[in-house]
């Protein structure tokens, strides 16, 4: 047991924060600081900043830009990109398609579409989830038959993040309906911009566009952008679930803006005498509460990349999705009870509005992360997989 | 950073499992051993096993090899305490050796360390440590018992209370605030005149012990007239990291119990692991378990750290049991109420175990204790880094 890093864990450490720091527009750290919205051209740049410096897809393999990182070294550069407030790569290439395609894809697949993933010249979407089929992901019916050397796709997909920037979509589509339905899923990579794919927005409870519909009419894709087998779908769909699992406890971006709720209690003064709000023991011992947890969150992380080396995940990694987004909503609500009365202001701006920026996101933030319970797994799901698979219940 | 045993740690854990084990595994030695009912009598633990345990080496883990010991650390320390906690065994390793060796190692002159860690680690002497009072919650100070100098004759008036196995104890470390301020630390022969042990049992079937000290002739551990405040508090510091140890051991145990209670106990004619009510309660043992296991191996690693100092080892025994003690809760009252009836008997094992759990909160200060120190500090500093 040993508590330091290694010098060259040290070093690499070092060498991250100081990228992260420096190398990234300044812009797009002052928003995801804020709490704020990014637009497309942030999100694009930032993350082609990541993919120049060989920072957007370590976890590749190397023949297409991966860097043979340890796990260590994968999580230390996770938690130095959030506690710089710098965005992570956007997730539906590097995380879920890019390690798909990696491993089950066709050398032509990965020819045509792995650089360009990597570099977010492809904005992908995530077409899984649909209206009958959320928790219970394998009861999809959106379908495709073979229709020549194409398939034809009808059916809808929801709760698609950011579908409105994307230009392929993943697809978890119905091939075989007449067996077990695991069993009759197929992979299929969709152009966007094929006739028939219509895409609707949702507006959420925090009044932000951020997810949506993709409908299919006749949508008719070519036989050879199904990825590996006729029906082996599912099998594609655990792997992806499965990486997106690992990486979603979000420690750092959580650390840091509790942080910076000591900073926003500390500058808000309840009393005539300069009494704040980070005086109050009550606010206080909440704060020292989710530190504390949020600590035995990230020393679980830590146990639990020590232990995955080789390629089986640690039991305990099941704990990260369900803590982290308990913490995460905590850390969210804090923040509601911080910005106080100045949280109606959610919709001014620095024109029209004389509150803080901080406080006038602190409500959307908090209603919006009620997702993250919800997403990658419900919580329900968690649990439902640490009483089987870890208690044998 | 490395959460990983190595080979000898490895085979410390198993010979240290299979002493106790053997000697605990049939709950029913465990009841045999501490008593039953209010009995207070006794010790509260088996002799032989503490001999077991000495001859094993486990007393002698964490001492010099100058005083006696086999010059060990906190990790091999944590590694024993979790096997302790696995069988909650009564022997008295956290208080005796953890907490009274510790505080006399670090603060007894050469002679007094060879005598009383020495006699220790061998299994010939059992020192308790005196230094709660009616009326103190968890300061590493002393206020009621007073120690007043003569020469060089020191003088200890005042009533410690509960003393961990005080009763019993062959040599007895008491805290006592010094006349010119601080508290200083001295031994007593406790059977000597003026001194007056009353023992009983603790929640758990352990024991403690008033100890009435009226006029009774002490010896200054270490330097006269020192003030061992520091030392005090640092020696219950490595206590709450091992007692955090051997807490995951006795909540690993007390969930695998329940895991095996809901697969094999049947109602309404199907196993209770039919009910998500009851699994999803289990798997929220589980997450309370893990996380306290992360704070509770990485405090172990932050003590045995060479480049950590005091003030960091404070931060870490205090963040770790208030992380522990809180999952301590948690595990115990679900293990005894997803089992049932069963949960609240003595025969039964499980019952035990949030005994215990509860019991180490007593002795080491709650959550809300710890957690209220961490709250005066939080404005100190932005955000928490584990690694060093």
């Amino acid at each position: 047991m040993q508590l330091e890093l290694s010098d060259d864990d040290a070093t690499f450490r070092d060498e991250l924060r100081e990228f992260f720091t420096t190398k990234v527009d300044e812009d797009i750290r002052t928003v995801v600081r804020e709490r704020g919205e990014l637009t497309k051209d942030q999100i694009v740049r930032g993350h082609r900043t990541l993919n120049e410096a060989g920072l957007a897809v370590p976890h590749w393999p190397v023949e297409w830009g991966g860097r043979d990182w340890t796990p260590l070294q994968r999580h230390i550069w996770h938690e130095e990109m959030q506690r710089a407030a710098v965005l992570p790569p956007l997730a539906f290439n590097t995380s879920m398609i890019g390690p798909v395609i990696a491993q089950f894809g066709t050398q032509e697949q990965k020819e045509r579409f792995l650089p360009k993933t990597a570099n977010l010249d492809i904005w992908w979407s995530q077409g899984f989830s649909e209206p009958d089929a959320g928790s219970d992901l394998a009861s999809l019916r959106t379908s495709a038959v073979r229709d020549g050397d194409d398939w034809i796709v009808n059916g809808q997909k929801t709760w698609t993040t950011l579908g409105q920037y994307g230009d392929w979509i993943f697809t978890l589509v119905r091939t075989d309906p007449d067996v077990k339905k695991q069993a009759g899923i197929s992979m299929l990579l969709i152009d966007m911009t094929s006739p028939g794919v219509e895409v609707r927005p949702i507006e959420l409870i925090d009044g932000g566009h951020e997810v949506n519909e993709v409908w299919f009419s006749d949508v008719r894709v070519p036989a050879e952008n199904l990825v590996g087998e006729v029906n082996s779908g599912w099998t594609q769909a655990k792997f992806l679930l499965g990486n997106e699992r690992v990486g979603v406890a979000p420690v750092g971006s959580v650390k840091r803006v509790l942080a910076q709720t000591k900073e926003w209690a500390a500058a808000t003064t309840t009393d005539a005498d300069g009494t704040t709000l980070l005086d109050d023991p009550l606010v206080a011992s909440r704060i020292a509460e989710l530190e504390n947890e949020l600590l035995a969150l990230e020393l679980t992380a830590l146990r639990v990349v020590a232990n995955s080396a080789d390629g089986k995940p640690h039991p305990a990694s099941s704990v990260l999705k369900l803590k982290g987004s308990e913490l995460q909503q905590a850390v969210s609500e804090l923040v509601v009870d911080v910005a106080g009365p100045a949280g109606l202001g959610s919709g001014g701006t620095s024109e029209t509005s004389d509150l803080e920026q901080w406080q006038r996101r602190a409500t959307p933030a908090y209603l919006n992360l009620r997702k993250a319970s919800i997403y990658g797994g419900s919580n329900e799901v968690q649990r439902q997989i640490i009483a089987g698979t870890i208690l044998g219940l | 950073m490395d959460f990983t045993y190595d080979e000898e740690q490895l085979a410390l854990r198993d010979a240290a499992r299979s002493l106790l084990t053997k000697s605990y595994s049939d709950f029913e030695n465990r009841r045999k051993a501490v008593g039953t009912g209010h009995d207070g009598d006794g010790p509260g633990y088996d002799p032989a096993v503490w001999g077991q345990m000495a001859e094993m080496g486990l007393l002698a883990l964490p001492f010099s090899e100058e005083d006696g010991g086999v010059g060990a650390g906190p990790v091999e320390v944590g590694i024993v305490a979790e096997e302790v906690g696995r069988v909650i065994a009564p022997e008295p390793f956290l208080t005796t050796v953890v907490l009274a060796g510790g505080l006399v190692a670090a603060v007894g002159t050469d002679e007094q360390r060879g005598e009383i860690v020495g006699g220790l680690a061998a299994g010939e002497l059992v020192p308790a440590l005196a230094h709660a009072e009616p009326g103190s919650r968890w300061q590493p100070s002393a206020r009621t018992v007073s120690a007043t100098q003569d020469g060089d004759t020191w003088t200890l008036e005042g009533v410690k209370e509960p003393v961990p196995y005080g009763a019993t104890a062959d040599l007895l470390v008491v805290s006592a605030a010094l006349p010119d301020g601080g508290t200083g630390l001295f031994t007593v022969d406790p059977s000597v005149d003026g001194v007056e042990r009353t023992g009983y049992r603790t929640p758990d079937g352990g024991r403690a012990a008033r100890v009435r000290l009226s006029g009774v002739t002490a010896t200054p551990l270490g330097e006269a007239g020192a003030d061992a405040t520091e030392a005090i508090a640092a020696s219950y510091d490595a206590t709450r990291v091992a007692a955090a140890q051997e807490a995951v051991g006795a909540m690993q145990v007390a969930l695998d119990t329940t895991s095996d209670y809901l697969k094999s106990r049947k109602q309404f004619g199907v196993p209770l692991k039919t009910f998500q009510a009851l699994t999803f309660r289990a798997a929220d043992m589980y997450v309370s378990l893990e996380l306290a296991r992360s704070l509770a191996q990485w405090a172990t690693m932050v003590l045995a750290s060479p480049s950590t100092d005091a003030a960091e080892r404070r931060t870490a025994a205090t963040r770790a049991w208030a992380q522990v003690s809180r999952a301590a809760r948690h595990i115990g009252q679900e293990a005894i109420q997803l089992h049932g009836g069963i949960g609240v008997t003595a025969e039964y094992s499980v019952g035990s175990y949030t005994a215990h759990l509860t019991t180490l909160d007593h002795l080491l200060g709650d959550s809300r204790h710890h957690l209220g120190a961490l709250a005066r500090g939080v404005a100190d500093y932005d955000v928490v880094d584990p690694i060093g």
